[in-house]
């Protein structure tokens, strides 16, 4: 038998049935009727002889429609099939119910409190919660297809329009009610109810207020000062230029006092890079800077977030966020990326002590752009 | 319906006796004996993609549950403590109660890694079938009349659902969600003149302060939950009130519905794809680890890591930001950050200000002001589906620029190569789509159109008894006919500066709104008609005309061409060498 056969066999007549409103199937295969495509596989090359035979007779039983959802459709199922549908839908739900159980187990048998036992106690109750939840799923799946009679019913459907008359009569009834209350024929009660209502929606706006102070001139500065030392990040010890014991690294300082602050230090925040002597150039600021040593903010100025990345061979500064790419020699102007400043650069010198210190704050606002900041 | 029965009757066993008098006991109390049955025969029209706006529902109750159990161990407080808990990598680390907490939830509560990593990967569950939901609903045109105001309100849906994504992961305090919200301040910092005070306002002072958590907390928890759970409500009924829209296909019109009703089968159904979707959760969670704050450590200002990305829904957000060159003004002292502003507002803004606007365009484009029941196959609204394209290519580069990085790294192409590729495809790539999907469109109408004038081929060459060769062609389905025939070809309106009979320009069409009308209206309506080819069988060379099936009057005219020509057919030559019927020998 070719494959041209049997596919055409399966295509109109098997659409047909499928589809004929309140016609029901034998829901023996859930997806075996109706899903072959429409186009016959084509042949390649000449069939053989009996097949081409066959291809020329004219259609066996003439009618062309070809029966190939069985008319016992509406026969009452096989009970056989149906007991063994519901034996699976059955085991399917036993199942579920014993991973339930399960989880009531696993929930109760293992404790946590250790990163292994906390693992093992999620995949526990993971895997219990998941074969309960998908079991009965594949129950009720397989009791709606194997179980259930197949309907395709049709139901009548209502333009959303009422009736002209309805619409007429709603239409009377409203208008009817802004001529008895007045809203129509008194504007003066009309406006002032409207004027009255503008005050009513502002109210809730400005209880918002007191969410928090006023920015004032705070987003202009830091806490540095002249003088204050800078701690390195994390350990907190203030340094010494000769500390860098090579060229090239990033540091991250906070000023002394305030490093566990966040607030100060989501300003205030600031990298140290240690160059050869020589490699600094314009923008830079030299008188703010101590043996080739120099501070820039580490707040980007593009939505704040903290440029950590250095790369050493390109002397480039990236933010991580964003990729905004500041040079570092070159009062780290900005070379790629959405920021659109340099990151403003710390005056530095060094205390009584030799210790770095701040030569006073940066000279313009740090981080994002905003509306105030000129 | 009449043989159903008959098989009910044949297989009716006796009830349990506890559902004998349901309904009289809901009639004595509700009066419910008609409308709820009403309700129960309610017809369910079934289409694999009707289920993607089931998956949305489900994840949302998912995350409901999910959430109220979280809430009963999350602390939203951003008091400093020192940590001495289980995950000892952190032991002495100074860290805030809301990470803390978080870190008792994931390692200290039982099943609370669990549900942490149910109800994250049900929110990004929840925000994919959103986007799935919504692509169909316009593909389909769906969205047309009478369910316009349905598509608005699933527009705000989505955007609340963003918020309230934003809003949850940002609650652990981590260092990954921290810098989200400090990304967050710096947008916003850059609104012109408010932006400031609306910095300050929403955290209480200066970033990060001390009052941002339990604030989006409050908002997670109560504001957006519950104007997503009053607007899905909403979203409901109305669908219900209305009924489902259907795909097209044999016996489906604007006029009815067809499907399998609610009770029992769509109730069982859905019952069982909500244990599905809440299974698939459920696995996802026990195998595939999100969001391990434990890894990222507590926000500090100063720290970051390189791969920083927030979830998807906002990566195309992150993805405008990075793309952005550094505009920006210094307008009579003050700071006007169009590198912020432009990327933050505009791309999002377009696509949801576009798509709400799209069904009123089109509407006043078309001139079609019709109830629509019956969805669109794509193909068959060649610029709409052109215009979807376009917007999925646009939202879909600006997502993988959100990733740059990683692309970067994984793909070994330079960082600022990629972002360069970007800027150019960002314009570039939707006008691809474009024009690509609408050629795309217009050639599948034209295939339409060929399979119902001429049939199937089937590969079948005959010989004449002249000695010709022909293909034989098999007429369609009657399934797949309806299906071809449910095209519509947009009316045409009067082009611009069109006339009445009087010579007056007719007002529609002219003057700039008429002609932008016009010129709208033929963009929109650039369609094949798939029923443009009458008697198209006849015109072929001699004897051909059998292996077609004539296109009569759109309907009717589909009995296979092997049987139906065996009278006088049109080229009553080959009247007996009719094709095999369809059985063939089965």
């Amino acid at each position: 038998m070719s494959d041209i056969d049997k596919t055409s066999a399966a295509g109109p007549g098997d659409g047909d049935a499928q589809q004929s409103p309140g016609e029901q199937h034998a829901a023996g295969g859930p997806e075996g009727t109706g899903e072959q495509p429409d186009r016959p596989r084509r042949v390649i090359g000449t069939p053989s002889p009996a097949t081409a035979r066959t291809l020329l007779e004219p259609a066996g039983d003439g009618s062309g429609h070809s029966p190939a959802v069985p008319e016992t459709a509406t026969q009452p199922e096989d009970e056989a099939k149906a007991k063994r549908a519901e034996r699976i839908v059955a085991a399917f739900f036993l199942l579920s119910m014993l991973a339930s159980i399960g989880f009531i187990a696993a929930y109760v048998g293992m404790p946590v409190h250790t990163l292994p036992r906390t693992f093992h106690s999620n995949l526990a109750l993971g895997t219990a919660m998941t074969v309960g939840f998908l079991s009965m799923a594949a129950g009720a799946v397989i009791w709606v297809r194997r179980l259930m009679p197949e309907v395709d019913l049709e139901e009548p459907r209502k333009p959303v329009a009422s009736t002209q008359e309805d619409r007429q009569a709603f239409q009377e009834t409203f208008m009817q009610g802004g001529q008895d209350s007045g809203f129509i024929k008194r504007p003066l009660v009309r406006r002032t109810l409207i004027a009255a209502t503008l005050p009513l929606a502002l109210a809730p706006i400005v209880l918002l207020r007191d969410l928090g102070p006023l920015p004032g001139t705070s987003l202009r500065h830091t806490v540095w000062r002249k003088g204050m030392r800078l701690l390195v990040y994390g350990s907190n010890r203030p340094i010494k230029p000769e500390d860098f014991n090579s060229p090239g690294g990033l540091i991250t300082v906070v000023p002394d006092g305030y490093q566990d602050d966040d607030d100060a230090l989501a300003k205030a925040a600031a990298i140290l890079i240690r160059f050869e002597p020589g490699q600094l150039q314009k923008p830079t600021v030299m008188d703010w800077t101590v043996q080739n040593i120099v501070a820039y903010s580490k707040i980007c100025t593009h939505v704040g977030c903290p440029v950590a990345l250095y790369e050493q061979t390109t002397q480039h500064i990236l933010c991580p966020c964003h990729q905004s790419t500041f040079d570092a020699p070159r009062g780290a102007t900005v070379i790629f990326g959405p920021a659109p400043r340099p990151l403003p650069q710390l005056p530095l010198t060094t205390d009584a002590e030799g210790y770095l210190v701040a030569a006073g704050d940066f000279n313009e606002p740090v981080g994002p752009s905003f509306w105030e900041r000129g | 319906m009449s043989s159903q029965d008959g098989q009910a009757a044949a297989t009716q066993a006796a009830p349990p006796k506890a559902l004998v008098d349901v309904g009289g006991f809901l009639d004595d109390r509700f009066r419910g004996a008609r409308g709820v049955r009403t309700f129960l025969k309610k017809i369910f029209p079934d289409h694999w993609t009707f289920l993607l706006g089931e998956i949305a529902l489900y994840s949302f109750i998912i995350l409901l549950l999910s959430g109220t159990f979280l809430a009963l161990f999350f602390q939203p407080s951003m008091t400093d403590v020192v940590y001495h808990g289980t995950y000892t990598r952190l032991d002495g680390v100074r860290m805030s109660e809301a990470y803390a907490s978080t870190l008792n939830i994931s390692f200290d509560v039982r099943g609370g890694l669990l549900m942490r990593q149910i109800h994250h990967w049900a929110a990004d569950l929840f925000m994919a079938a959103i986007m799935a939901h919504m692509l169909r609903i316009f593909f389909t045109g769906a969205y047309r009349k009478p369910r316009d105001v349905n598509w608005l309100i699933g527009i705000v849906l989505f955007t609340l659902g963003m918020l309230e994504g934003l809003f949850g992961y940002s609650l652990p305090d981590d260092l990954l969600s921290g810098t989200g919200l400090r990304i967050l301040e710096g947008v916003i910092l850059g609104i012109p003149i408010v932006g400031t005070y609306i910095s300050f306002f929403l955290f209480g002072g200066q970033f990060p302060g001390h009052d941002i958590i339990p604030r989006l907390y409050v908002i997670h928890v109560l504001l957006i939950p519950g104007l997503i759970l009053g607007l899905v409500a909403a979203h409901l009924f109305i669908m219900f009130h209305q009924k489902h829209t259907q795909m097209p296909g044999k016996g489906r019109t604007e006029k009815n519905v067809v499907g399998a009703p609610m009770y029992p089968y769509f109730m069982a159904k859905t019952g069982a794809f909500f244990f599905f979707v809440f299974g698939v959760l459920a696995l996802m969670s026990t195998v595939a680890q999100v969001n391990p704050i434990w890894l990222y450590g507590p926000y500090n200002p100063l720290s970051i890591s390189a791969g920083s990305q927030p979830d998807f829904y906002m990566g195309f957000l992150e993805g405008t930001l990075r793309v952005s060159p550094s505009w920006t003004w210094d307008l009579a002292g003050h700071t006007v950050a169009w590198n912020v502003l432009v990327p933050a507002l505009v791309p999002l803004g377009l696509i949801f200000t576009g798509a709400a606007l799209w069904p009123f365009i089109e509407r006043w484009a078309t001139g079609d002001y019709a109830e629509h029941n019956v969805n669109d196959r794509p193909r068959n609204a060649p610029t709409r589906t052109a215009i979807g394209m376009a917007t999925v290519a646009f939202y879909g580069i600006m997502l993988l620029e959100g990733a740059n990085d990683l692309i970067a790294d994984h793909l070994d192409i330079p960082l600022y190569t990629i972002t360069w590729i970007a800027r150019f495809a960002v314009f570039l790539g939707p006008a691809i789509a474009y024009f690509a999907t609408k050629r795309i469109c217009l050639g599948l109408q034209r295939k339409d159109r060929e399979l119902l004038e001429h049939g199937l081929e089937t590969g079948i060459i005959r010989q004449m008894p002249n000695g010709e060769f022909i293909e034989v062609h098999r007429p369609v389905s009657e399934e797949k006919r309806a299906v071809l025939l449910s095209a519509q070809a947009p009316l045409p309106l009067p082009p611009a500066g069109t006339t009445d009979e009087n010579g007056i320009p007719i007002p529609a069409t002219s003057g700039l709104a008429g002609r932008l009308r016009a010129a709208a209206n033929r963009v929109i309506t650039e369609s094949i008609p798939v029923n443009g080819g009458n008697g198209h069988g006849n015109g072929h060379a001699g004897g051909h005309g059998n292996g077609h099936a004539a296109l009569g009057d759109g309907q009717a005219e589909h009995a296979p061409v092997g049987a139906a020509p065996r009278g006088p057919g049109p080229a009553g030559a080959d009247g007996d060498d009719a094709e095999p019927g369809p059985s063939g020998d089965a």
